[in-house]
């Protein structure tokens, strides 16, 4: 199941809706007061929950969710078993709440080499029941209602070409600007934000006095030689900066649901608040688990045996592969930097499905379902990922995850491949 | 310190082109140190920092303190659950994301155990959600249910975590205390008891929900069929919620039953049960919950849920359903866990009851769950030289940590602001201890005796 939620969570404009009150309850209600509370007023929608039940019942292959469909590596799996299988039963019992000692002491290790600074473990680091958690826990300790996020919508072209422009960006930052949601490198787009592009952030944080939840997840999935750059460890970033990392992208093990953050203990304190009484603890297992294979990871650093690096080596091969398939079948790939997922713009193939006039669902939308339905491929619309406002301006394109096994990237190509064919053929 | 902190090549990397032109950028005194930093914490959290359990746990991590504090089992979770859960990692698919409301084995399973139980139909689909732990449920419900300006009313002693979720959602929490009604010499859990006028007073046009604790932590009382209807009615009358917090349901000892308030008459529509793998399994660390109830209360839920974890453990999950799957094949069988475990806990029970009786203290022994609290002002220690500006039984329980090597939990932790006096000489023991640590907390309790004879 994906990590995002609809895009009301993503929204960059935190803005209360007056509510006159609910008179919506379903007739088996007994109870005949209003029952949600007006926190949940549009955010019930969920992109996933559709596009996640069409792929299930009409998809043969299926490249819209973001999760690889290959394992996780074997020494991760093995830590996990050594970790059942050991004398110490208490590790099924509570762990410390705010990271289990071992895992918060590695990456507090590890992070603290990658960012340049001492970290202490105790206080600079918390774990999450993945970065969904931790994402959330910022929301919640650092937003209020009326506070503002700036968005980071891009213009056209290919993933490095999709530039924030200075001057709107800088006219986004107000008063009540309270925070900037940076994803790096970003899904969906797979953009690795250049040295420059993140001091033009830092430079407006810093002069607007405003806090960066940046979130990392897709840290160690850059390609072409390209590097990752940590927003924290700029100038004047680190006090002000929240890193989410994941132990799901990292390990390809998604379904353990591991996350944390990094940042100074004023800025965390605030986190292990709405933690503590929230979810509190996460699973102690999964945390031993991820903490072994960050102790092998930190030994093999930079080595070719390093799955940090061994990793993206594999998946930028399938996304090459992926971007050959698009390409010769007239989608057009815009070809991603980092993560596993890239962006096709499917104007050419708008003719199987056609525009519907004063339609309420944006093109894409229409036309992902019709291709999971009729080709049996799934991806998921690019305007999901953008506010209500702008979805219409990036409606021509759909989302594809690459981080599958080979089998599955041939198939899809199979698929593309008849497609053109019967387009072409007279 | 900045720059040359970050002028590493200890790990080999490439160094950081950034480095050149940080120092080719003009600058500025690093302001981060000295800036007033305008940023404080959102509204919502406001006092809600301070948390017992981090303040208990630390001090009590000391291995050689016997702890009797958290509510951690030093038992071993039953060998299938563990085998299950070597399976389900040993599936390459079950590593990554599941179905975020509830992996589905799971809410089969959990459908079929409790429609057993409650004697009605559960949709494994739209009636159960699974979270993270049941304190995941508890915040999924809170959030998802209750509004600003709203009133719940927390029946006390209260597990710590109701009055600050409360708050966080904006409403104000209504206290009321159970209350000790016998004067006889072995006090029970059963002798705390709502007074029913004083409950029905608690209840007006702003009271949105009641939170319910069945059986009780930390007292261990199971409530009776009686008692519940009297907050089923009220709970009518008002037109109000009920948030059943059962995570000790299987733990209810000889003589008496667990019921669920969902299950009488008119309760179904308005109450959201809440359940516990953790407590069920004696995995805590598995952090898995769930609540249940009926489709338009449970949606709500569900999309707090989408909005803040989405998704929990694929593996445990799985392991959990399997789990389940063979308990519910015995349900009519003494071995199934459900029923083991408090046998055995049962015991347990009666020997630490014993030991702080022979210790010449009264504990309240309880009917269900595995705490006991018990009155230490007999003991007559004398703490007043002791500066902090606490409740007697957290500066007790910290005296006892250091002096006799023996943890608890103060029970003012578990009060509002009204009650903590009338809490304050009570400390909560955890018994779901192996026998070593109960052997362990024996030799304290006998020695103690014999210094302040």
């Amino acid at each position: 199941m994906l990590r995002r939620a609809g895009p009301s969570l993503r929204h960059f404009l935190l803005e209360r809706k007056s509510s006159a009150g609910y008179s919506s309850y379903t007739s088996e209600a007994k109870m005949s007061r209003p029952l949600q509370a007006r926190r949940l007023e549009g955010i019930d929608k969920n992109i996933w929950v559709e596009f996640v039940k069409l792929a299930a019942t009409y998809a043969t292959v299926n490249l819209g969710q973001g999760f690889p469909d290959f394992p996780p590596p074997d020494f991760l799996k093995e830590a996990f078993v050594r970790a059942l299988s050991g004398e110490n039963h208490m590790l099924h019992q509570y762990t410390r709440a705010f990271g289990h000692p071992p895992l918060v002491k590695i990456l507090a290790q590890f992070f603290g080499k990658l960012l340049g600074r001492d970290l202490d473990p105790m206080t600079n680091v918390m774990v999450t029941v993945g970065a969904y958690q931790a994402l959330f826990c910022c929301f919640q300790a650092f937003v209020d209602e009326g506070d503002e996020k700036a968005p980071k919508d891009g213009k056209l072209m290919s993933s490095a070409d999709w530039q924030l422009d200075p001057a709107e960006l800088a006219s986004k930052f107000s008063e009540r600007t309270k925070a900037i949601v940076l994803n790096s490198p970003n899904n969906p787009l797979g953009k690795v934000f250049s040295q420059g592009e993140l001091e033009l952030i830092a430079d407006l944080c810093e002069k607007h006095d405003i806090l960066c939840i940046s979130d990392e997840v897709y840290e160690w999935l850059v390609y072409d030689g390209k590097e990752h750059i940590r927003i924290a460890s700029l100038r004047g970033m680190w006090d002000r900066t929240v890193m989410i990392g994941s132990a799901g992208k990292t390990f390809s093990a998604t379904g353990w649901k591991v996350g944390w953050t990094v940042g100074p203990n004023r800025l965390l304190q605030h986190l292990r608040t709405v933690h503590q009484n929230s979810a509190y603890h996460c699973a102690t297992i999964a945390q031993e688990a991820v903490a072994q294979g960050f102790q092998r990871e930190i030994e093999l650093y930079g080595k070719p045996d390093s799955y940090f690096v061994q990793l993206p080596k594999e998946l930028q091969q399938k996304r090459d592969w992926l971007v050959q398939s698009l390409d010769a079948v007239g989608m057009k790939p815009i070809i991603p930097e980092g993560t596993y997922f890239l962006v096709a713009d499917i104007s050419e193939f708008k003719s199987d499905v056609p525009e519907v006039p004063d339609s309420d669902e944006p093109y894409d939308y229409r036309f992902a379902k019709w291709m999971v339905k009729n080709k049996g491929l799934a991806a998921i619309p690019l305007s999901a990922f953008y506010c209500g406002a702008h979805k219409n301006n990036y409606n021509h394109f759909i989302r594809f995850c690459f981080a599958k096994e080979e089998a599955t990237l041939k198939a899809a190509n199979d698929i593309l491949q008849k497609w053109k064919r019967e387009k072409t053929s007279p | 310190m900045l720059f040359a902190s970050r002028s590493f090549c200890c790990l080999g990397i490439r160094t950081y082109q950034q480095r050149t032109d940080l120092l080719s950028r003009s600058i500025k005194i690093s302001a981060s140190a000295t800036m007033a930093f305008r940023h404080k914490n959102t509204r919502r959290i406001e006092g809600l920092d301070s948390n017992v359990w981090v303040e208990f746990t630390k001090v009590a991590a000391d291995p050689s303190i016997v702890n009797l504090g958290q509510g951690l089992p030093d038992i071993s979770p039953p060998s299938y659950v563990k085998e299950e859960l070597a399976k389900a990692a040993a599936v390459d698919r079950l590593n990554q994301y599941t179905r975020g409301f509830g992996h589905l084995s799971l809410v089969k399973a959990l459908s079929q155990v409790y429609e057993r139980v409650c004697g009605r139909k559960i949709d494994p689909l739209t009636d159960i959600l699974v979270t993270v732990g049941a304190y995941g449920s508890l915040f999924s419900t809170i959030q998802a249910l209750i509004e600003e300006g709203d009133e719940v009313i927390i029946i006390e002693p209260f597990y710590d975590c109701y009055e600050p979720m409360v708050k966080m959602a904006g409403a104000k929490p209504v206290f009321i205390p159970l209350r000790y009604k016998n004067d006889g010499n072995s006090p029970s859990s059963a002798d705390w008891v709502l007074d029913s006028a004083e409950l029905a007073n608690k209840f007006n046009s702003k009271t949105k929900a009641i939170i319910l604790n069945t059986p009780h932590n930390p007292i261990g009382k199971v409530f009776t069929r009686e008692e519940l209807q009297v907050i089923a009615d009220l709970c009518i009358k008002h037109d109000t919620l009920c948030i059943s917090d059962e995570v000790y349901e299987w733990l209810v000892y000889k003589g008496k039953k667990h019921i669920k308030i969902a299950t009488l008459p008119g309760m179904w529509e308005r109450t959201i049960t809440i359940g516990s793998a953790g407590k069920t399994y004696s995995v805590t660390g598995w952090k898995l919950g769930w609540s249940i109830g009926p489709e338009n209360l449970i949606k709500h839920l569900q999309v707090v849920h989408q909005n803040t974890l989405y998704t929990c453990s694929t593996p445990l999950q799985e392991a959990l359903a399997q789990a389940f799957w063979i308990d519910y094949k015995r349900m009519d069988d003494p071995d199934c866990y459900f029923y083991s475990l408090s046998r055995e806990l049962e015991s347990k029970r009666d020997r630490m009851a014993q030991l702080l009786q022979e210790s010449g203290l009264k504990p309240v022994i309880p009917d269900g769950g595995y705490f006991m609290i018990v009155d230490v002002s007999t003991l007559n220690v004398d703490l007043s030289d002791v500066d902090e500006k606490q409740p007697y039984d957290y500066k007790f329980v910290k005296w006892m940590i250091t002096s006799k090597k023996l943890s608890a939990i103060p029970l003012s932790a578990f009060c509002g602001p009204e009650t903590k006096r009338q809490f304050e000489k009570y400390i909560r023991f955890c018994f779901i201890k192996k026998d070593s640590t109960l052997d362990a907390a024996e030799v304290i309790l006998k020695n103690w005796n014999k210094q302040t004879a």
